[in-house]
């Protein structure tokens, strides 16, 4: 009860952002998987195949509407506590927050909202046109979304285009504030993480379909899809990630050094694959070591100077959450790479016939369902807390713009989101888990297919 | 006031942006909470049907929301944190209640069928907290935050007042958009929320004046209270002709969209009467527009925006509800 406003107002921030963050990052390529599920039913040529199509398509519209409606609850939430927890953060960037947050608004939560209602019930009052049309609308929605999320966050990382006038920051160019250095890198990493979370809950629940004996062929087309997404994605990422490293270098290099759990200025500096940061000692313990390689990945040289975190006194972000989350991100990433590799692999060997793969590999994949959470969340912690102790980095200390509300109310307020929360997760998990095993027994009642194919025909069970 | 420029100006187009955007939300999410909230008293196929009245609209509706507190935020930020720490609590738990809906709504009908009875009481619940949190916080804000014995008591009234409001404006729009026994039903909870919304709004006319100094002297002076008196009178009116419809035979068929646009008039109304008893305040006797506003520059870009987009909003808006006219029908993701 005793803890200061400003570290309860982070702690709730942090957790609903934490909250809010698991629903976009799978609605975000969720929406283009349905479109591409949808086009996959009208080109398919033979009526098994069209049918697999229009079952995947009905199952992942129903996660993608209850994902989506958990998205916008929380977003809505996270809308008010941009002002009730960071208060003096508008009344100084406010200029330049707003227009970019009312922007987003505008352009992209109407858009999303508005097309949300004929994409999901509208297929039986449109034509089939349209339906695609409002599909594609809320799918681009949300990455317009992204786009306008992330100007602002990445602003806040590397400010750009502005002016202080008696503490007030104002715009002076907005293409500089929107195209700041380091969004390009954090649009593109973002928009992947989002790629490859939805590719392995693809694969994770159509695992999970197999191992149940559940599956139908449609099951398998899912996971074969997701597979081939993730086989692809996994790689680009590590790609977007590096790059979004070398950038990150050069305009925050206090984080790369938390990141890499550097404390003294080195040249040909090692790679920390384990050790326990010391804050107080300002020291890693229990090292674990492959020499040069930071330095070879980061400078692209052996020799190269990494600065370490002692030349930033008093500036630089708490060492041992970055340093962790680092890790845990990428190591997700790597574990993603090979699983989806091998996967592939495995099933190009079984002559592309999942009933030949074997268990564990299934389980394997149910397992890395909610990997994609995992490194994104990880992903967002190094970002964020990588900033710390600045809010606009370099430029406004958080602890400065924090809430005038006293801390009880904070306490309280943040005890309920986090009961409210933590219940919503284990039911969005159960449901999901549900709907995938009752997935064809709600689906038999499927009948029309849209006339759009010059065919109507009966899908009951026995296509199974 | 004679000749202001555009800077000075600018406020003022703000403050009416988003008071339209609450407005929008109040009438918009105001009858899918009041459908909400009607559903304790229905049936499990009714919840269906009522569900399937509002499904493709309530995230739209929600929207409003998120415009008219991120414009508060964006134009007026001192105006948004005096507003906000007031009103820290109610705020947080209307967001858990619109949060408890929201997923609620998706919920009932994809998890296992035993677990839809407590789904649906979460719908409900969800959809009462948030209407009763918006009336205290109406209350509270319309009173300017004050202090003293009576403050709470009027915000308590209005706090059980806007939920009837909404519930009124619920079964209206049930009557317009259901048929059968369910309309049949929804015309008699129109009756009884009939009389409970009419004295809130009595109450609000009346006690905001007593209240407030500033209030009264706009109201009650004697070139004003003729042009401004039309507000009332009409509000009356459009009130008494629900009242008779719902009594008439006509409001089964042809006429059963009548009821739901007279009170979305009477929202409206009251709406301007609101505004003109706080003009030119932002929190009532506290900050004026101009004080709160942010600078020129950053609402300009953000007008732009908005002149573009608004008309496209409000297009696709209406091509939704076309596509959804008519009777509800059994939703489906098909
Ligand atoms: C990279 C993606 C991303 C990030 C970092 C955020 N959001 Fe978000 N948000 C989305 C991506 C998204 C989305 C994909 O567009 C959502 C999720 C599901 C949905 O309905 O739209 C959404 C929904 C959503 C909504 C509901 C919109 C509606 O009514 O349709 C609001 C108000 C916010 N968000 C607000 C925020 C705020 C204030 C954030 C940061 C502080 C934030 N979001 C971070
Ligand atoms: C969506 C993924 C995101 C996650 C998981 C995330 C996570 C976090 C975390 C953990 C903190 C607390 C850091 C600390 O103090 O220890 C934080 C702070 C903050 N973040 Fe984010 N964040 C995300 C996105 C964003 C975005 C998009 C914005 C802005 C547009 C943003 C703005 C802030 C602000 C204003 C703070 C408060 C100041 C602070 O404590 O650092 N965050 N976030
Ligand atoms: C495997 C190689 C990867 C590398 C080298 C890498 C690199 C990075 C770096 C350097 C940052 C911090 C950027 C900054 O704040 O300055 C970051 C952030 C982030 N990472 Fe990764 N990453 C990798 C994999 C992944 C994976 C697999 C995911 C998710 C599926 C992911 C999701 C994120 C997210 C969401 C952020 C925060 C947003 C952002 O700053 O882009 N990353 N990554």
């Amino acid at each position: 009860m005793f803890m200061d406003a400003v570290f309860l107002a982070r702690i709730q921030f942090a957790a609903n952002i934490t909250f809010h963050i698991l629903f976009p990052s799978i609605s975000i390529a969720l929406g283009w998987a349905l479109l591409f599920f949808r086009m996959k039913h009208l080109r398919a040529k033979d009526a098994q195949q069209k049918l697999d199509w229009l079952r995947a398509y009905r199952l992942w519209t129903k996660v993608f509407a209850l994902t989506f409606a958990l998205g916008v609850v929380s977003g809505v939430t996270m809308s008010f506590q941009f002002g009730t927890n960071w208060p003096g953060y508008m009344e100084r960037v406010g200029n330049i927050a707003g227009p970019l947050l009312s922007y987003e608004v505008l352009t992209a939560f109407f858009l999303e909202a508005g097309f949300l209602g004929v994409m999901l019930f509208g297929h039986r009052r449109v034509g089939e046109m349209v339906h695609l049309g409002a599909t594609f609308l809320v799918a681009f929605g949300t990455l317009m979304s992204a786009f306008w999320i992330l100007a602002l966050n990445s602003w806040m990382q590397t400010p750009a285009g502005y002016g202080i006038v008696d503490g007030q920051f104002h715009a002076r160019s907005w293409l500089e504030i929107i195209f700041n250095p380091s969004f390009p890198y954090r649009l593109v990493h973002m928009v992947l993480a989002s790629a490859l979370t939805c590719a392995f809950l693809l694969i994770g629940i159509s695992a999970w379909q197999l191992l149940k004996g559940v599956a139908t062929t449609s099951a398998s087309r899912v996971l074969r899809t997701g597979l081939v997404f993730a086989a692809l994605v996994a790689p680009a990422q590590m790609v977007a990630g590096d790059f979004h490293g070398l950038n990150t270098l050069k305009h925050q290099p206090q984080k790369i050094a938390a990141m890499e759990g550097i404390w003294e200025t080195t040249r040909g500096a090692p790679l920390l694959l384990f050790a326990i940061p010391d804050d107080a000692a300002r020291t890693n313990r229990f090292e674990l070591a492959v020499p040069k390689l930071a330095s070879l990945i980061l400078r692209h040289d052996t020799e190269g100077e990494l600065k370490g975190l002692n030349e930033f006194p008093s500036a630089h972000p708490p060492v041992f959450a970055v340093f962790w989350c680092f890790r845990i991100m990428v190591g997700m990433g790597v574990l993603m790479l090979l699983v989806s590799w091998f996967g592939l692999w495995r099933h190009w060997r079984d002559g592309w016939d999942f009933a030949k793969m074997p268990r564990p590999v299934l389980w394997l994949f149910a397992g890395m369902t909610f990997a994609g959470w995992v490194a994104t969340i990880a992903g967002w912690y190094v970002t964020e807390i990588g900033r710390q102790p600045f809010i606009v980095a370099g430029l406004i200390r958080t602890s400065d713009v924090a809430s005038r509300v006293p801390s009880s109310s904070i306490a309280l307020t943040l005890a309920i989101y986090v009961v409210v929360y933590l219940a919503l997760l284990l039911a969005y998990v159960g449901v999901l888990k549900y709907m995938s095993e009752t997935a064809d027994k709600k689906l038999n009642a499927i009948t029309t297919v849209s006339p759009s194919a010059g065919q109507q025909y009966q899908g009951r069970g026995e296509f199974a | 006031m004679t000749s202001m420029s555009f800077d000075e100006l600018l406020p003022l187009i703000f403050i009416g942006l988003m008071g339209v955007s609450l407005l929008v939300y109040v009438v918009s999410d105001g009858y899918d909470l009041g459908v909400g909230m009607l559903m304790h008293r229905a049936t499990p196929e009714e919840r269906d049907t009522m569900v399937a009245s509002i499904g493709p609209f309530w995230d739209a509706n929600e929207t409003w929301l998120v415009l008219g507190v991120g414009l508060l935020l964006v134009a007026f930020p001192k105006a948004h944190g005096l507003v906000l720490s007031e009103l820290y609590l109610p705020t947080t738990l209307m967001l858990v209640g619109l949060i408890l809906r929201g997923a609620a709504f998706d919920f009932r009908v994809k998890a296992r069928a035993s677990r839809k009875a407590m789904w649906d009481r979460l719908f409900i619940a969800g959809s009462m907290l948030a209407s009763v949190c918006q009336g205290w916080m109406l209350g509270r804000y319309i009173s300017g935050f004050g202090e003293g014995w009576n403050f709470p008591i009027f915000a308590g009234a209005i706090a059980l007042a806007l939920p009837m409001a909404y519930a009124l404006l619920g079964a209206t729009w049930l009557v317009m958009k259901t048929d059968g026994p369910l309309q049949d039903k929804a015309i008699e909870w129109s009756k009884i929320a009939w009389p409970p919304m009419v004295l809130g709004l009595i109450l609000i006319s009346t006690a905001t004046p007593w209240i407030s100094e500033t209030v009264r002297e706009r109201w009650f002076t004697l070139p004003a209270i003729i042009a401004v008196a039309s507000i009332p009178i009409t509000t009356g009116i459009a009130l008494l002709t629900v009242r008779l419809l719902l009594n008439s035979p006509a409001v089964r068929d042809a006429l059963c969209w009548l009821p739901f646009a007279l009170l979305v008039l009477v929202f409206l109304l009251s709406f301007l009467g609101l505004s003109y008893s706080i003009y030119p305040f932002v929190v009532i006797d506290r900050l004026t527009v101009w004080e709160a506003a942010s600078s020129p520059d950053s609402l300009k870009v953000i007008l732009i925006g908005v002149c573009v987009t608004l008309p496209v909003i409000v297009a696709y808006t209406g091509f939704s509800y076309r596509v959804f006219r008519g009777k509800t029908i059994e939703l489906d993701y098909a």
